[in-house]
């Protein structure tokens, strides 16, 4: 297909879209869906009796399929629509995000996803807490977890009822409702087995759609990217020419530091979101763990280069006027890959597609919110407040008390903080498990000289300082104080880049090596040497 | 492990300290190799704006560079499965052998 202005023409259909307007399709699809997680959820009961059963599945998952579930875990609603709504409508915006957020991958598997399996036991802070004192660490741990998923819970919630809304024109609370509902149920009777499961089919759901999709795109362009490129050049009356230069914009990163900046969140915080580490648990051995991370950085990597291709072709195909503002009568630009689906499959397939993004929101909310169980009932009650003194029985009930908890804070916290920005709340969950949980991590399992001061230390200042800056960054300061300011009175940021990383990981780390070399804590660098076996070897893992 | 041999014997163990080199050594370097990589493009994305502006059919020469971080990233991944599966696996087995439980 020549690159003309036949894209154009196409594009004008896609005002008289049937958004918001539940296809019959996409409630078939949702509902069938519904039944079958719940199915699996009351099958997953049965076998959820114990601590390791409701944490790690009784580590019965094998490689693949957690391999898949891990991508489940990861491939949120706002990275497929979000990065599709990022390319389409600032191209190199959205490359840096599909890049940054697969990177972290090789980097787990290559420094942390053995140790981790090998010494732990449900959560990474029984890593940090292995050979340092259990208390303080368990605490911090903790806490950075905690910080993370209920940011990360928050950013998902608020994207779950603003989606629901757009594509099935149900309120945003009783959307709210309906995923707190979903979740809690396949967590609190399923726990670990059921959310894999309910990972799982998610991810096959999602990137079967998407498949199909980027085919539909690909047919439609002649099999050719350079037939997709020069369309997306011609798109928008030529403008579209400039989503395939090289430039971050400043909605995205301030300054080149900032790109710097953001890229060191994308990556590390991967390696520090306690969901995805949790994951490591379910399976049976260091083998089936690196396994899992081989077939998760594949099944990711290939999804990214698919909602790549779909941004620009909904670049191409949907002008990007329509996606430019919701004020101008447009969609946000979140719209892009479902619009693109009405465009070239119609409105079953649209149905399709927003049935799967759901059901992706369901699957990550059900990760986020055992992982924060855990964390609350493993490392706080039992660890640090009743001192590992509890049953097994305690414990699990603990957690099941916790997921309920976590369950309606997400949901409470979904209704208050309903304007906040999603791609925000995503970074900046991002930031705190690149800037408080990986630095600790990494220098308890690869430094034998870090000691419980360095690595609460570490903790303390990764946490503090990227909250910190975010606060006084230009999203902040500027987006969020001073909403509403006329723009010649706008006082500008303190702190002048969106992302912290480029100051709060390297200041983590040093910090946690100073501390550490202060005050040597010869028993915790005994230990390490005399764990190797297990860290290595995997001689006495659990 | 047996009582036959202290837990330092088999730290000490030449096998053993063999492993946890090895293992190392791979780790190191594929790390190195992807930080390199990934941030070698970031630079670029963010101080080297014409390097990355430079045609590439219809497109610029960032987006292919973009995908092959990407592609590069997971056969990293492979190779250090590869290994791990074939050598360290083997070297694990062989030295649990020695000193057989």
């Amino acid at each position: 297909m020549p690159p003309s202005s036949a894209p154009q023409a196409v594009a004008q259909a896609a005002i008289n879209t049937t958004i918001g307007k539940p296809h019959p399709v996409a409630i078939a699809f949702f509902l069938s869906f519904v039944l079958l997680t719940l199915g699996i959820t009351y099958w997953a009961a049965k076998k959820t009796k114990t601590t390791s059963e409701f944490y790690a599945a009784g580590r019965s998952i094998s490689g693949f399929q957690n391999g898949l579930a891990l991508a489940g875990d990861f491939m949120s609603a706002a990275s497929f629509l979000g990065i599709a709504g990022l390319v389409a409508t600032g191209g190199y915006n959205g490359l840096i995000y599909s890049v940054g957020y697969l990177v972290g991958w090789p980097i787990v598997m290559f420094l942390i996803a053995e140790p981790l399996r090998n010494l732990g036991k449900y959560t990474f802070a029984d890593v940090v807490a292995h050979r340092l004192q259990v208390r303080p660490i368990r605490t911090m741990a903790a806490i950075g977890s905690i910080v993370t998923v209920l940011i990360y819970l928050i950013a998902q919630m608020v994207g779950a009822g603003n989606l629901i809304k757009l594509m099935f024109g149900i309120d945003y609370w009783v959307a709210l409702v309906v995923v707190g509902a979903l979740m809690i149920a396949y967590v609190l009777f399923g726990g670990m087995l059921a959310t894999t499961w309910v990972q799982i089919i998610k991810a096959v759901l999602l990137l079967g759609g998407a498949t199909v999709l980027v085919l539909m795109v690909m047919n439609r362009f002649g099999w050719s990217y350079n037939n997709l490129f020069a369309a997306v050049a011609a798109s928008s009356g030529g403008t579209g020419a400039k989503l395939l230069q090289p430039d971050i914009t400043k909605a995205v990163a301030t300054s080149p530091y900032d790109v710097v900046s953001l890229a060191i969140s994308l990556m590390f915080g991967t390696a520090g979101l306690p969901h995805i580490l949790m994951r490591f648990y379910t399976v049976p051995d260091a083998r089936e763990a690196r396994k899992s991370v081989f077939y998760a950085t594949g099944f990711i990597g290939y999804f990214y280069i698919l909602t790549f291709t779909i941004g620009y072709g909904a670049a191409a195909l949907v002008a990007t006027k329509y996606l430019a503002s919701e004020k101008d009568g447009g969609f946000t630009s979140n719209a892009a890959a479902v619009l693109l689906a009405e465009l070239l499959g119609g409105p079953p397939f649209m149905g399709f597609l927003s049935a799967v993004a759901f059901a992706t929101i369901l699957a990550v909310v059900a990760g986020l919110t055992l992982a924060g169980a855990s964390a609350l009932s493993h490392d706080i009650y039992v660890g640090v407040i009743r001192r590992g003194e509890p049953s097994e029985k305690d414990e699990v009930r603990v957690a099941r008390g916790a997921t309920v908890a976590l369950g309606v804070l997400a949901v409470l916290f979904g209704l208050a903080f309903k304007s906040v920005n999603v791609a925000f709340m995503v970074g900046l969950a991002f930031a705190v498990a690149a800037s408080a949980n990986f630095p600790a991590l990494l220098l308890s399992v690869m430094w034998k000289k870090c000691t419980t001061n360095g690595a609460v230390a570490a903790m303390v200042t990764g946490l503090f300082l990227s909250v910190v800056l975010i606060v006084l960054s230009p999203t902040v300061w500027v987006d969020v104080f001073q909403a509403g300011v006329d723009k010649a009175q706008i006082s500008p940021a303190p702190f002048p880049w969106k992302s912290p990383a480029l100051i709060s990981v390297p200041a983590s780390f040093i910090v946690g090596i100073i501390v550490s070399l202060m005050k040597p804590e010869p028993e915790a660098a005994a230990m390490f040497d005399a764990e190797k076996l297990r860290t290595y070897a995997g001689i006495g893992a659990e | 492990m047996g009582d036959l041999h202290t837990k330092s014997d088999i730290l000490n163990d030449p096998e053993f300290i063999e492993l946890v080199r090895q293992k190392n050594s791979i780790s190191t370097t594929l790390t190195v190799i992807m930080l390199g990589v990934y941030f070698g493009f970031v630079l670029l994305l963010a101080f080297g704006r014409d390097i990355l502006a430079a045609r590439a059919g219809a497109a610029t020469l960032g987006i292919p560079l973009g995908i092959g971080v990407i592609v590069i990233a997971w056969i990293l991944t492979g190779v250090y499965v590869r290994w791990a599966n074939a050598r360290y696996d083997a070297m694990i087995a062989q030295f649990k052998a020695k000193f057989n439980e």
